[in-house]
């Protein structure tokens, strides 16, 4: 192969993505919609346990549509580091992470309210690209029918103010006033964060 | 001091062009549920290039037979008896090994095991829909089902889903999480789908159908259908500090 050969430079284009759909729960949380005895127990249901080590928090919120409806289907991802700021994953190349902690969560929303929620504990902090710390989040992924590809975002939080004025990702906003859509609020380990889809209240999502 | 190491960005960007649009209006439901503000863009930290690992310890026999793992003893699911296989690979073609894999489907009828499915085809009371597998370490995985059928679904007058299996698919970072359909060759309703026409590209169209593999096929028993699943690559090379790269 030479540089002036016309065509792709890697052989494959990654599959393109296609909604998770309004049944999503069938396959990623059975148990959750009645299919029983196929899996003990649906998957990242339980993060913590009495081992993890680290500030237990909960956080709470919906996802909401242009209109202003809570999406009862959504399906939501957590991924966090424990509570060193280390990542439960073997692409973890500084330390080895709590072993209690997986740092991976699922929650299918409440198909009543549209709420979500998770039993967690605070992220430690993680280094950007150039070494500086990022403030303490969690990564979101959000699928649900409507949803062409997975949306990406973030939660910070409001009582880590000074992390947050520092975080290097949020120097990346050229509109100051979206950093608000990623904080949740509260304190004392309770925490609530709402997701808007559209609407003035638009929360941030990330190419990342 | 290990937490100020700077990590190298390294996952391919996304190619949103090539990706469904989020705002596809011929899909209704994706014009109230696409974000309209740009979307923001920063280089992958550890946040996006670690991700969850599932042993194969968590897999169960049945797991990956869904004629079987939801069926009464001695029973098994109706339909037309297929097993789907392929790799996982990245966009440099490299084996994505020991990732987990969920598959769900509608019956043989088109009836999803789901409360909000209300389709007038009966469930089989042998079939849940669910199954997952964990690839091997060439990437490779493979699923028994039943051949799902077309349903219909309100969006236009007359819009049917072709047959598909929903996939869900971890990679070793979460940059790489994805959800996607498969769909079977030949099938008419792929063209006229509205989902499936969220996609502009006919290339990456066909990357979601599944080839008949006649040779693979086991005679007496089950049809093959051959899909490979490509995750975002990404740039480790060996002038990073990461000599076994990912
Ligand atoms: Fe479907």
């Amino acid at each position: 192969m030479t540089n002036v050969t016309p065509g792709p430079l890697y052989p494959f284009k990654e599959s393109p993505s296609q909604t998770a759909g309004p049944y999503v729960h069938i396959g990623l949380t059975p148990n959750f919609c009645g299919i029983e005895g196929v899996y003990d127990q649906d998957l990242g249901i339980a993060m913590v346990s009495d081992k993890t080590r680290g500030e237990r928090i909960t956080v709470e919120g919906r996802v909401f549509d242009g209109a202003g409806t809570p999406l009862k289907d959504v399906l939501v991802e957590i991924w966090q580091a424990d509570t060193d700021g280390l990542y439960n994953s073997p692409a973890e190349q500084r330390g080895t992470a709590d072993p209690a902690f997986t740092g991976w969560g699922r929650c299918a929303a409440d198909q009543t309210t549209g709420h979500f929620r998770f039993e967690t504990i605070k992220p430690g902090r993680v280094p950007f690209t150039d070494g500086r710390l990022q403030a303490p989040h969690i990564n979101i992924w959000i699928v649900a029918r409507g949803i062409n590809l997975g949306l990406n975002t973030r939660i910070y939080f409001e009582d880590e103010a000074d992390a947050n004025a520092a975080d290097p990702v949020f120097e990346r906003f050229e509109h100051k006033d979206r950093v608000a859509t990623l904080i949740a609020r509260g304190g004392n380990g309770k925490y609530s964060h709402d997701i808007h889809l559209q609407g003035p209240q638009e929360t941030v999502f990330f190419d990342i | 001091m290990k937490n100020s190491r700077p990590q190298a960005a390294n996952y391919f960007p996304r190619d949103r062009a090539w990706h469904p649009q989020a705002y596809a209006p011929g899909y209704k439901s994706s014009v109230l549920r696409a974000p309209q503000r740009p979307l923001i863009a920063f280089a992958n930290t550890l946040s996006e290039t670690t991700g969850p690992a599932f042993g194969h310890d968590l897999i169960g026999p049945l797991d990956n037979d869904l004629t079987l793992n939801f069926a009464q003893p001695g029973m098994s699911a109706i339909g037309e008896r297929v097993v789907v296989q392929g790799r996982v690979m990245d966009e440099r073609g490299q084996p994505v090994p020991n990732v987990l894999l969920e598959f769900w489907q509608a019956n043989a009828g088109g009836r999803y095991r789901h409360k909000k499915d209300n389709y007038l085809a009966p469930l089989d009371p042998n079939f849940g829909g669910c199954g997952r597998t964990v690839t091997g370490d060439d990437g490779t995985y493979a699923f028994r089902t039943v051949r799902p059928g077309p349903y219909p679904w309100p969006n236009g007058p007359n819009d049917w889903r072709p047959a598909h299996i929903h996939i869900s698919v971890f990679g070793h970072a979460f940059a790489q999480r994805l959800i996607t359909q498969m769909y079977f060759e030949g099938d008419p309703l792929i063209p006229r789908c509205p989902i499936v026409r969220t996609i502009n590209d006919p290339a990456a169209i066909d990357m979601l159908v599944a080839r008949l593999d006649m040779d693979a096929s086991a005679p007496m028993d089950s049809l093959t259908y051959r899909f490979d699943i490509i995750l975002r690559g990404s740039r480790s090379t060996l002038f990073e500090n990461r000599l076994e790269g990912n």
